[in-house]
């Protein structure tokens, strides 16, 4: 793999059959994954998030937490969006939030994500959008796709609900459409 | 290094625009947040570009206070995170009644939701009378619709919900008239809260609070606006008085949170100094 095609950091984005299209992700990756890993899964709202956490941690080699405001997106970790606020990615690489309004109906969007994330890590993001049922993640892959970074969708045939993995080809189009074991491994192979 | 998007360009002369040309400093925002509310101002500018914008900005005075309304972004909700004002009346209210006159800052008041929380909780708990509410933010579109205490018959079901989960001891709807598509609160709830702009950014200390309110804005400040901020919010306070921010702000990079003490951390109360002997 040469240089250019290496991944500096990895965002993920589900709704509908998240948690089990993104257990399958995690329990795939390597262990020794050297970017961060950033995650939008949509859930209901007082929800404190530490359930979804404990859940996926149940899964993943990786240690998984909740991103954090204006800490950094550390790299070997799996950091989930907390449920009620955008999750943004600033320059430094640090997390910000924001209780902005919803974006395609939904805070934590992963629109939000994806296009901040695009702007900090351009061609180095890798992106994907799983399974969902409405069409958030659409937008900000365009904007991983227009900064040069690469796209995955998964396989709308695959998908629990084929409606995200559709929307964001719809708009987006990807570099490839794959199945969630293509996911795993596209990002263990393409990440230091 | 890369050579920096035209974007990012852009969004760095027209902070510097609106601070040369109009006396604000937006310098010490988060530029990711930032950088999406100037783009959807510029968007319902019919500008194409932040670049654009900032062009009418400079000449055209009168799109300052839409600007200003753009920017700001006040997005609030009654009684959101139900558990956190539980805590805060069953673990503050009490001390705060030991007080014969209550001094009450809340600072980014958006649209007046959480000040009639508020109001609502002090009333339940008979503190309400001898309180003092200032509800400050520096959006005057915003300030003018809290003083209204109006708001959209859309939200009525899950505030409702909130309130009780909040600990709520009638029925919120007891609290307004619904007219039409909309919501009125009651008039006595604003008895005495006192609304008024002030720039957390610009403006100094204005009085001697027990406890401040700030949920939600700083989130928006980079570091060292966030510890000037609560600079600002410990020359504010009495010895002993409660801080309040919002659900997932971390005071972790903040040197001025060391003067206060982690009352709960789960609803992110804190007290200025150490706790009382
Ligand atoms: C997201 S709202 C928070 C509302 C409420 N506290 C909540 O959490 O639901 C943020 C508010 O902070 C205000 N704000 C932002 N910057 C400010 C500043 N420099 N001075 C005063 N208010 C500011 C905005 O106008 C907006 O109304």
């Amino acid at each position: 793999m040469t240089s250019a095609g290496r991944s500096t950091a990895v965002v993920i984005g589900c709704s509908t059959g998240g948690l089990h299209a993104l257990s399958t992700i995690l329990a795939a990756l390597r262990p020794d994954l050297a970017v961060p890993v950033i995650a939008v899964c949509h859930r209901g709202q007082d929800d404190d998030g530490t359930l979804l956490v404990e859940l996926l941690a149940q899964h993943s080699r990786l240690p998984v937490c909740e991103a954090e405001e204006r800490r950094l997106a550390a790299p070997g970790i799996i950091h989930l969006a907390p449920s009620g606020y955008h999750l943004l990615l600033e320059t430094d690489g640090r997390f910000m939030l924001s209780t902005d309004p919803r974006v395609r109906y939904v805070r934590p969007a992963v629109d939000v994500l994806f296009q901040s994330a695009a702007d900090v890590h351009r061609e180095g993001l890798l992106a994907a959008v799983l399974t969902g049922a409405n069409d958030d993640g659409a937008d900000g892959l365009l904007a991983v796709r227009r900064h040069g970074g690469y796209a995955l969708v998964q396989d709308p045939e695959e998908a629990e609900a084929p409606q995200m993995p559709l929307a964001a080809l719809k708009r987006a189009g990807a570099d490839a459409v794959i199945s969630l074991a293509g996911i795993a491994r596209t990002i263990n192979e393409r990440c230091p | 290094m890369p050579r920096p998007d035209p974007d990012d360009v852009e969004l760095e002369l027209f902070v510097r625009a609106l601070q040369l040309r109009h006396g604000y400093d937006f310098s010490g925002y988060a530029r990711a947040s930032l950088k999406r509310r100037v783009q959807s101002v510029a968007m319902a500018s019919q500008c194409k570009t932040i670049g654009e914008l900032t062009a009418k900005l400079i000449r055209e005075d009168a799109r300052l206070p839409s600007v200003i309304a753009g920017l700001s972004v006040p997005v609030s909700e009654m009684f959101r995170n139900p558990s956190v004002f539980k805590a805060l009346v069953a673990e503050v209210f009490p001390v705060l009644a030991s007080y014969p006159h209550i001094n009450i800052w809340q600072a980014g008041c958006a649209r007046g939701e959480e000040i009639y929380t508020l109001a609502i909780l002090l009333e339940e708990a008979g503190l309400y009378e001898r309180a003092q509410i200032y509800a400050t933010d520096f959006n005057d579109s915003a300030l003018a619709l809290a003083q209204e205490g109006i708001f959209p018959v859309a939200e009525a079901r899950t505030w409702s919900e909130n309130y009780l989960a909040a600990g709520g001891q009638h029925s919120l709807s007891d609290y307004w008239h619904a007219r039409y598509e909309h919501l009125k609160l009651d008039e006595k709830l604003k008895r005495n809260i006192t609304f008024a702009n002030h720039n957390l950014v610009a403006d100094g200390v204005f009085c001697e609070a027990h406890l401040i309110l700030c949920r939600n804005v700083l989130i928006y400040f980079t570091n060292p606006l966030q510890d000037r901020v609560l600079g600002l919010f410990r020359d504010s306070l009495v010895r002993g008085g409660y801080l309040m921010l919002g659900n997932k702000e971390s005071l972790s990079f903040a040197p001025n949170a060391g003067e206060f003490t982690v009352l709960n951390a789960r609803a992110r109360i804190y007290r200025l100094g150490l706790p009382q002997p």
